[in-house]
């Protein structure tokens, strides 16, 4: 190479930056300058000060950082065993344990938060046999015990999941030469097992603080509204897009957010704890004792029992007749789904049309973003990277307010129409906030590629361009398929920055109809059915474009990760 | 540190196989108390799984194992005092040097002021007594070593065993460390296994060595034994360079006569071996060569041939001398101002029949 990077590599960072800037930057700096502008161009603190005299408010902070922590606690509590057991143990139904991962991408929380009222509610169906049998009931779905108890059954897989990838990347030596001398069971997890796996635990712990915090869906739905991400839509949209208060609610959030994520990076700093060597098997799997083995059994039956109820309870909601006071459902009708299909094919057009748009962006982007970072030295590449993770920061709420004040006001041009009341920023704002996924299946894929492939390309012939199109493009696809699914997934279910950008029912995803109908109690059997509809659709996309894309793909890629020794 | 008490360590009938797939058969050795004892063999002839047997790692489907006359085959890995130090050294990368050396006395339970002392001596002994504030990647591949050497000699285990422990350090480091582990382990006496795959490693510093192929032990001996008296066609193979001959073995006149195409008759002396089809091993330094017009000496048996290739290797001149359809390998002296012979030269070679060694069939 002659120069550093060259004038079209330059050209796709400007483009990507100035993308970047204009939907995520902006956006944000223009909720902190509102929360701290006096209205005459001076900056003051007396927005935070009125924020904090509001007793509501001061609650509301208490209450977030409150129901954010005790859901990594509970979280923690139900991942750490189900990871431990199933990597380390030889142990029936660890696939199936660790399928779980995907449910809280394709159901999010709110729309199991119903079904979990109905089954742990005062008076669900626990509470009634409990009372039945015993005489007595437990306060689990009570107040904010509630939205913990939703989140944290509905996003410990991101621990898990994370645990499972860092258990599995220790070297096997590491334990055994404990073993060696002389370090068993409870020990040998706790002083060597789990500080090397603690980057993983970290990582998980703190995506789910901030998803915790993230969530306006399941607080409204539960009807727990002194918390931020609920205070902060309430203002906006009941007393106005001017009220200061909202504004500060949104930088308290991101603020927090940013925390749990610098923590988290911070805790881990200097730890460089990959310590799988080549050449190594891993650890043979052990046997449990006879005790152990009914303990292990119990509490993890015990934890799917209750992680699948709010996947149960929603599909026995979509088909009940009547559901209330009740263990089961009194009589059983299939009318919720013709209502839902009479209702809201528009609604599936939507989600379609949004996610696909967005998943799509993404995957492009975050190609580039990939390639720029691993495979030029264009200035300002690992920026990049900075700026689309720190989008995992920024609560839907809040870039939902950012976009409504930026683009207040602007005009789509030729169509007059304004852009806030536009579809396009919904199916923009799903791009800025996925991208982060796109980007880390992309960068992995990347990571695993050989520089050697590409030199063998451009040794033979092949222009930089060339090389990409066909050598780089194609062995990436595994990962950017995965990409493509993992945005449009989790776009399909993404409730926070849709429920502010919604300007009518005839732009409404999914996502909006579910919640729509989960308001009032006549609407929750046609909920629960598009809720179902939403899962089904989701899991068909995903099966079809594996079987598409992915065998072809995955298989070739496999054999040539394989070929070059990594 | 005190030396330890020597033990000794016996493996009996001990098979293992993952899954279907046999990976030891019927092994049984004994390592005398207080040797130095290598196991050695190519990659997958199980040496290391005989190791992480003894350590606990693996169990064996039959067989017993027994240090210092007691069963060990049972006894979960933390409880068997046999420490091992890993091929990768398996240091962990969350503690310092110090704190590594300390687990092993913590989970002993030893107290505090104990460990203190111990941990400072074993970091001492292996030469890194100001390095124990270091976290292990701070630390050179040499040094990583010695850390993981002072891990496991500071619990004064039973046995040492040594994975490949010089494998993943550089070839000048290597002939230094082989050195210093010997010293080691002659200062604390403690019986030591260790696997290699180097037979160069091997010969030079154990007391005894077993020659692992396909999970059978081929032949156990003193390194000396093994170069002089290879047991069979494996060792002869594996242990140093060799020419290995075909023919036939015939009583002639009291005495064991070998008898080839190439090599027509060498008397071999009285050898009490069966009749028929055998075959020879001879050392490339046993054969002498000498241009074809010198007057060679009558004791050797002498064939004609054609040299192929030469490879100069400072000490001595490598030859590949092709004679009939057979290549035999001879190393020739080499002293300054000697040109020996050149590539094509019609050489020939000198066998002497005392150097010559019946491979069993």
């Amino acid at each position: 190479m002659f120069a550093r990077y060259s004038l079209a590599q330059l050209a796709v960072a400007l483009a990507i930056a100035a993308f970047l800037l204009v939907f995520l930057i902006i956006p944000v700096v223009t909720v902190a300058y509102v929360a701290f502008a006096d209205g005459a161009g001076g900056f003051t603190l007396s927005h935070f000060g009125s924020f904090f005299r509001l007793s509501l408010m001061r609650e509301s902070f208490w209450n977030s950082l409150y129901v954010g922590l005790w859901s990594v606690a509970i979280a923690t509590l139900i991942a750490v065993p189900l990871a431990y057991f199933t990597v380390r143990f030889e142990f029936r139904g660890a696939l199936v344990i660790q399928t779980l991962g995907v449910l809280p991408l394709i159901m999010p929380p709110f729309v199991g938060a119903v079904a979990m009222q109905l089954i742990f509610g005062r008076s669900g169906s626990v509470n009634l046999l409990l009372n039945e049998w015993f005489g007595f009931t437990l306060p689990i779905m009570d107040g904010l015990n509630g939205v913990i108890f939703v989140e944290a059954l509905h996003y410990f897989p991101f621990i898990l999941m994370n645990l499972v990838v860092a258990l599995n990347n220790i070297d096997s030596s590491m334990e055994e030469s404990a073993q060696n001398l002389g370090a068993s069971g409870l020990r040998l997890f706790r002083r060597i097992v789990f500080p090397l796996a603690m980057p993983g635990y970290v990582a998980g712990a703190a995506l789910v603080f901030i998803k915790v915090f993230d969530d306006l869906g399941t607080p409204l739905v539960l009807h727990q509204t002194n918390l931020l991400a609920p205070q902060a839509y309430l203002r906006i949209t009941q007393i106005g897009i001017d009220d200061p208060i909202g504004y500060v609610a949104s930088v308290i959030m991101v603020v927090a957010s940013l925390f749990a994520l610098w923590a988290s990076t911070w805790v881990m700093r200097g730890k460089d704890y990959a310590t799988l060597q080549r050449g190594y098997a891993g650890l043979a799997k052990r046997r449990l004792g006879p005790g152990q083995t009914v303990l292990a059994y119990g509490w993890i039956v015990l934890v799917l029992a209750v992680v699948l109820a709010p996947h149960l309870g929603i599909l026995l909601l979509s088909i009940a007749k009547v559901w209330s006071f009740s263990v089961l459902p009194d009589a059983y009708t299939f009318d919720h789904y013709t209502t839902v299909f009479r209702d809201s094919p528009r609604m599936i057009w939507n989600t379609m049309l949004y996610c696909g748009i967005a998943a799509a962006l993404d995957v492009v982007i975050a190609t580039a973003i990939a390639y720029l970072m691993l495979r030029t030295r264009v200035p300002g590449r690992n920026a990049l990277d900075f700026t689309v993770t720190i989008a995992l920061a920024i609560p839907g709420v809040v870039l939902g307010i950012g976009y409504l004040r930026t683009f207040r006001g602007i005009e789509i041009p030729f169509t007059g129409e304004l852009l806030t009341s536009s579809w396009i920023l919904i199916a923009l704002g799903y791009t800025v906030r996925r991208l982060p996924y796109a980007l880390r299946s992309c960068v992995a894929a990347l990571q695993q590629l050989h520089v050697s492939l590409e030199e063998a390309a451009e040794n033979l012939g092949a222009s930089k361009r060339r090389t990409i199109l066909r050598v780089v493009v194609p062995l990436m696809a595994g990962g950017m398929l995965a990409g493509f699914i993992t945005s449009f997934m989790t776009a399909a279910v993404e409730l926070s920055m849709t429920i502010m950008l919604v300007s009518s029912q005839n732009d409404a995803p999914m996502s909006y109809g579910i919640y729509l109908y989960l308001q009032s109690a006549a609407g929750r059997g046609p909920g629960a059915a598009l809720g179902i509809l939403a899962v089904a659709l989701v899991a068909v996309g995903t099966y079809l474009s594996y079987r598409i894309i992915g065998s072809r793909v995955g298989a070739a890629q496999a054999r040539d990760i394989q070929r070059i020794g990594m | 540190m005190e030396p330890l008490h020597k033990v000794k360590v016996e493996f009996s009938g001990v098979s293992f196989s993952y899954g279907k797939t046999p990976v030891l058969r019927e092994v049984s050795v004994t390592i005398e108390p207080g040797e130095f004892f290598a196991l050695l063999g190519p990659s997958g002839s199980g040496k290391s799984t005989l190791l992480r047997l003894l350590a606990g790692f693996l169990q064996p489907q039959s067989g017993t194992m027994r240090v210092g006359g007691e069963d060990l085959t049972r006894v979960p890995p933390w409880q068997r005092d046999i420490g091992m130090v890993f091929q990768n050294y398996a240091l962990w990368p969350h503690m310092t040097v110090r704190q590594n050396v300390a687990f092993g006395l913590e989970e002993h339970r030893l107290p505090s002021e104990e460990i203190g002392r111990k941990v400072a001596a074993a970091l001492d002994l292996v030469g890194l007594g100001d390095l124990g504030a270091r976290r292990p990647s701070q630390l050179s591949g040499g040094q990583q070593q010695r850390v993981a050497l002072a891990r496991t000699i500071a619990i004064e285990p039973k046995v040492l065993l040594l994975d490949e422990p010089l494998s993943n350090l550089d070839a000048k480091l290597r002939i230094h460390m082989r050195v210093e582990l010997l010293a080691l382990q002659r200062k604390l006496g403690i019986t030591t296994l260790f696997v290699t795959h180097d037979q160069e490693e091997a010969l030079s510093i154990a007391d005894r060595v077993a020659v692992l192929d396909g999970g059978v032990i081929q032949q156990v001996g003193t390194p000396m034994e093994l170069y002089d008296h290879p047991a069979n066609r494996f060792t002869a193979n594996f242990v140093g360079t060799i020419n290995l001959l075909h023919g036939t073995l015939e009583q002639q006149d009291g005495a064991t006569v070998f008898r080839s195409e190439l090599l027509g008759a060498i008397t071999l002396g009285r050898v009490a071996a069966p009749g028929g089809a055998a075959e020879i091993a001879i050392r490339p330094h046993a054969l002498k060569l000498a241009s074809l017009h010198a007057a060679g000496d009558p004791a050797l048996v002498w064939v004609e041939g054609k040299v192929a290739e030469r490879e100069f290797l400072g000490e001595f001149v490598r030859y590949t001398v092709r004679v009939g359809d057979t290549d035999l390998v001879a190393d020739q002296p080499h002293y300054g101002g000697e040109p020996g012979f050149a590539p094509g030269a019609a050489v020939k070679v000198g066998i002497n029949p005392a150097q010559v060694k019946l491979l069993r069939a």
